[in-house]
């Protein structure tokens, strides 16, 4: 059993490290790109061998679906071929060799500050909170409401990345596929009720088990960017739809907020969620950050405004 | 009944481990595209069916039985539809097959660029 | 047969799948590999989940298998297309 254990691990490990420097350094910017989609799957395993379930959820839905559709994607707007080599000039060794040793000393500090973290950890504290939060599930609880701050910014951050992209210019068109496939709009088709079931299972099982709104977004939306590629979402291209789309992205952000500020004139205190509403408040976020979620990872994948 | 299904559960994982081998076998050997496209979707899915029946005769429930035999089904049509766009979009690139009569010299060229780099 | 040995055996086949990513030579080949190894990963989570007693290992096998169909379709619609036919080699053609 332990040898087993310990033999499975190692090789998980030295896969990971290869795979981690073939997608950093490999000649062909497509290989790469391949590497580190396989690199998402596997440590999609290693989180599970770590018994952090929600991370392996969400390392499984946006590493190994959606950011490899995205790279994949830009890969098709560059020029084929390897990258041509380039050596560094002789003025431009010492900065870059100071960058990576502070890199190297940064990170061992980083490695020597989280060994000298407290041993058991919070969750203790967390399991202590947890019959206030509203919901059973520890992570869900740090997440919408004992540490919600932070997701609050992170939805922000993933806003202002769509912000981003689309102030780059107009949505590209895509070129045509090499050949007709009828294959395409099949797979959709047969798929679709599923992407729409699953994640709606995630948000529902998120109160009490792993899951929550963050898989069930990204597995949205690797549903949407599906739709988007066999042409089925014409709605998000229309110029009168862009009101409608711009608040749906916004939603999750909105609400979220709205209930932070809500919590602060019930209660005094910002994010302070009255118990007998945190159950169905903490939902309702939930299923309105995965929609924004999902939409904004579609919004990412048009690669610029769209209806412009 | 149950009995019998826990008897046969670790035959049918056996197989399917062994289906699995034979499918990386083809992966690594196979001499084109197409080829290696078989090897995958056939022998792969055959192997994760086995095993998924394996493991549903040792479900607790009906429902995790149910579930894995899912899994099974979404891979079937993941991978089925997509080896058809693979492999008309690699031919309408121009990718050609190794045939045995028509270029004779790439089915050996690649069989033995194979071998060098194993 | 003993659930450990058949993991440790679908590990060895990932090990075909990360040569043929690494090896290619097309890019179909790359993209085979890393669906060899997504259908694996989805065995081993569910020779996983029954070996250490978590059917939650199965929600994350569900995950891989719903997802596999993604970079598939987006590798023949946006990554082969028309700008990369003109500008093909001419040994991926003539090669393997």
């Amino acid at each position: 059993m332990s040898a087993f254990v310990i033999g499975f691990d190692l090789l998980l490990g030295a896969g990971l490290l290869w795979l981690a420097w073939q997608a950093l350094f490999h000649p062909q910017p497509f290989a790469a790109v391949v590497h580190f989609m396989a690199f998402g799957l596997m440590m999609a395993l290693a989180w599970v061998r770590l018994e952090a379930l929600d991370i392996a959820l969400a390392e499984a839905a946006i590493g190994a679906g959606v950011t490899g559709a995205l790279l994949l994607a830009a890969l098709g707007r560059l020029p084929d071929g390897p990258t041509p080599r380039r050596l560094l000039r002789a003025w431009q060794r010492p900065p870059v060799a100071l960058a990576l040793g502070s890199v190297l000393l940064l990170s061992l500090w980083l490695v020597w500050v989280a060994w000298q973290l407290p041993r058991p950890g919070l969750a203790a504290e967390v399991t202590a909170a947890l019959p206030e939060s509203g919901v059973r599930h520890p992570v869900t609880a740090v997440l919408l409401n004992l540490r919600a701050l932070d997701t609050l910014l992170e939805v922000a951050v993933m806003l202002g990345a769509v912000w981003l992209v689309w102030s780059l210019g107009p949505e590209l068109r895509p070129y045509a596929p090499v050949t007709a496939l009828p294959g395409l709009p099949a797979l959709t088709r047969l798929l679709h009720p599923l992407f729409l079931m699953v994640p709606a299972y995630l948000l529902w099982r998120g109160s009490h088990a792993p899951g929550g709104a963050f898989p069930a977004g990204a597995v949205l939306g690797a549903g949407g960017i599906l739709l988007l590629l066999a042409d089925g979402v014409p709605w998000m291209q229309r110029p009168e739809h862009q009101p409608l789309l711009r608040l749906l992205l916004a939603a999750g952000l909105v609400l979220f907020l709205g209930l932070a500020l809500g919590g602060l004139l019930l209660t005094g205190t910002f994010f302070a969620i009255p118990l007998a509403i945190a159950g169905l408040a903490i939902l309702a976020v939930e299923v309105a950050i995965a929609l924004s979620i999902a939409l904004m990872l579609m919004a990412c994948y048009l690669f610029g405004e769209p209806g412009r | 009944m149950t009995e019998g299904l826990a008897l046969i559960a670790p035959w049918l994982i056996a197989a399917g481990v062994g289906f699995f081998l034979t499918g990386a076998l083809g992966l690594w050997r196979f001499p084109d595209a197409y080829a290696r496209l078989h090897a995958l979707t056939k022998a792969d899915n055959l192997g994760l069916g086995l095993l998924c029946l394996g493991l549903a005769c040792q479900a607790a429930s009906l429902s995790a039985a149910l579930k894995l035999l899912l899994v099974w089904g979404l891979v079937l049509v993941a991978s089925s539809i997509g080896a058809t766009l693979i492999a008309s979009t690699a031919l309408a690139r121009g990718l050609r097959p190794v045939t045995r009569r028509g270029s004779r010299r790439g089915a050996r060229r690649g069989a033995r660029r194979g071998s060098r780099d194993s | 047969m003993p659930l450990p040995l058949a993991v440790m055996l679908l590990l060895s086949c990932a090990g075909v799948g990360l040569w043929r990513i690494w090896r290619g030579p097309s890019g179909a080949d790359r993209m085979l590999g890393a669906e060899q190894l997504s259908t694996l990963a989805i065995a081993i989570l569910l020779l996983l989940g029954a070996f250490l007693d978590q059917p939650a290992l199965g929600d994350v096998a569900l995950l891989f298998a719903l997802l596999a169909a993604v970079a598939i379709a987006t590798f023949v619609t946006r990554t082969w297309t028309r700008l990369h036919e003109a500008q093909r080699r001419p040994e991926e053609a003539e090669g393997d």
